[in-house]
């Protein structure tokens, strides 16, 4: 990849980042009153986060079988309410020793 | 009560807020070392030096953002796919703002206070600054420096030391991020049926469009955008929020 091509990447990404960022700061200074508007912008994060999980998760690691125990060693912790440090390393080592058990076999 | 009113225009704010912010920006700055670092990983995979992993994240601040734009560039996606991806992903932070706006326009925070304040609008940073009676400008500057720092370091040496790593550890951390959405959005799912609803919708239909033939060609930044609006839009429909809700 030319470092042109990245520095334009790099300039889209944090041009339309900051200006989502700054226009309701500087252009609305009074609270969103639709409720439509206000209930689709709640449920954004948790629609784009978890269709930027699954599937790829599955894919994630190097086996199939590393992955799965990944995740479902993160399901099961994020429900218990575990911080996001907790979650990410665990699924980790879980990854890590699926795949160290699975070399062997 | 002419002195209170003296200090309610000092629209920025005190060292006090300041130094709080940098207080509560502490364990931020901690945690998005980890984050950043697995981001910097990523990166180095793709081809992407530490250097400039760490000006991305200097230039951006936005983990699943960030992300996400790893995914466009490494697919060699155009820039026009990489706004939309980034408006998409990144459109909570309007809501943010616009909450963050409302408490500034309280203490009568100016025009260029809030140029600044835009640009750490995350979040954690979002969710602190909820917690605050009274929000001056300052206060979310103190948090950005703490904060920010740790975002940019944490990609630097995720850069490095992706090089160094053995594969086995590599393909361990890979599932990191991962982790980290499922430990953003299940707990909230779990108390929420609507919620809980709306992260299985998106996976489902994320799946659809990832495995049925033809549907299977959208490339995945585009994928992201049209499961995130989709779902998100059936939801505000059919199970409005009743009261002010943030996003997380």
């Amino acid at each position: 990849m030319t470092s042109g091509r990245l520095i334009s990447c790099i300039l889209v990404m944090a041009g339309v980042t900051y200006l989502i960022r700054v226009l309701p700061l500087v252009l609305f200074r009074r609270e969103i009153k639709s409720p439509y508007m206000k209930s689709f912008l709640y449920y954004i994060p948790f629609a784009c986060l978890a269709s930027m999980t699954f599937p790829e998760i599955l894919w994630s690691a190097d086996t199939t079988a590393g992955s799965v125990a990944g995740f479902i060693v993160a399901v099961i912790l994020a429900l218990r309410k575990k911080s996001l440090i907790t979650v990410a390393l665990a699924a980790c080592v879980a990854v890590f020793v699926v795949e160290r058990i699975a070399a062997f076999l | 009560m002419k002195t209170e009113d003296k200090a309610n225009k000092n629209s920025v704010g005190t060292i006090d807020d300041l130094i709080q912010g940098m207080k509560d920006g502490i364990p931020i700055g901690l945690g998005y070392f980890a984050v950043a670092f697995t981001f910097g990983m990523a990166a180095a995979r793709d081809g992407i030096g530490a250097l400039w992993s760490a000006f991305i994240s200097l230039t951006c601040v936005t983990s699943a953002g960030q992300f996400a734009g790893l995914t466009v560039i490494a697919a060699g996606g155009s820039l026009i796919e990489l706004a939309l991806t980034q408006l998409i992903i990144n459109l909570r932070y309007l809501l943010m703002s616009f909450s963050i706006s409302a408490k500034l326009t309280e203490t009568g925070a100016g025009t260029a206070p809030r140029l600044l304040v835009a640009h750490g609008v995350t979040d954690e940073i979002f969710a602190i600054s909820q917690t605050r009676q009274q929000l001056k400008p300052a206060y979310t500057w103190g948090a950005m420096c703490v904060a920010i720092p740790g975002w940019v370091s944490g990609a630097f040496f995720g850069g490095i030391l992706g090089d160094v790593l053995p594969g086995a550890l590599l393909s361990a951390f890979g599932i990191a991020i991962y982790g980290m959405f499922l430990a953003i959005i299940l707990p909230p799912a779990s108390g929420d049926r609507a919620v809980l609803i709306v992260v299985l919708a998106a996976m489902a239909f994320r799946a659809v469009l990832t495995w049925v033939p033809v549907l299977k060609l959208i490339s995945p930044g585009f994928a992201i955008i049209i499961v995130t609006v989709v779902v998100a839009a059936v939801a505000a429909w059919l199970s409005p929020v009743k009261e002010e809700g943030g996003g997380s």
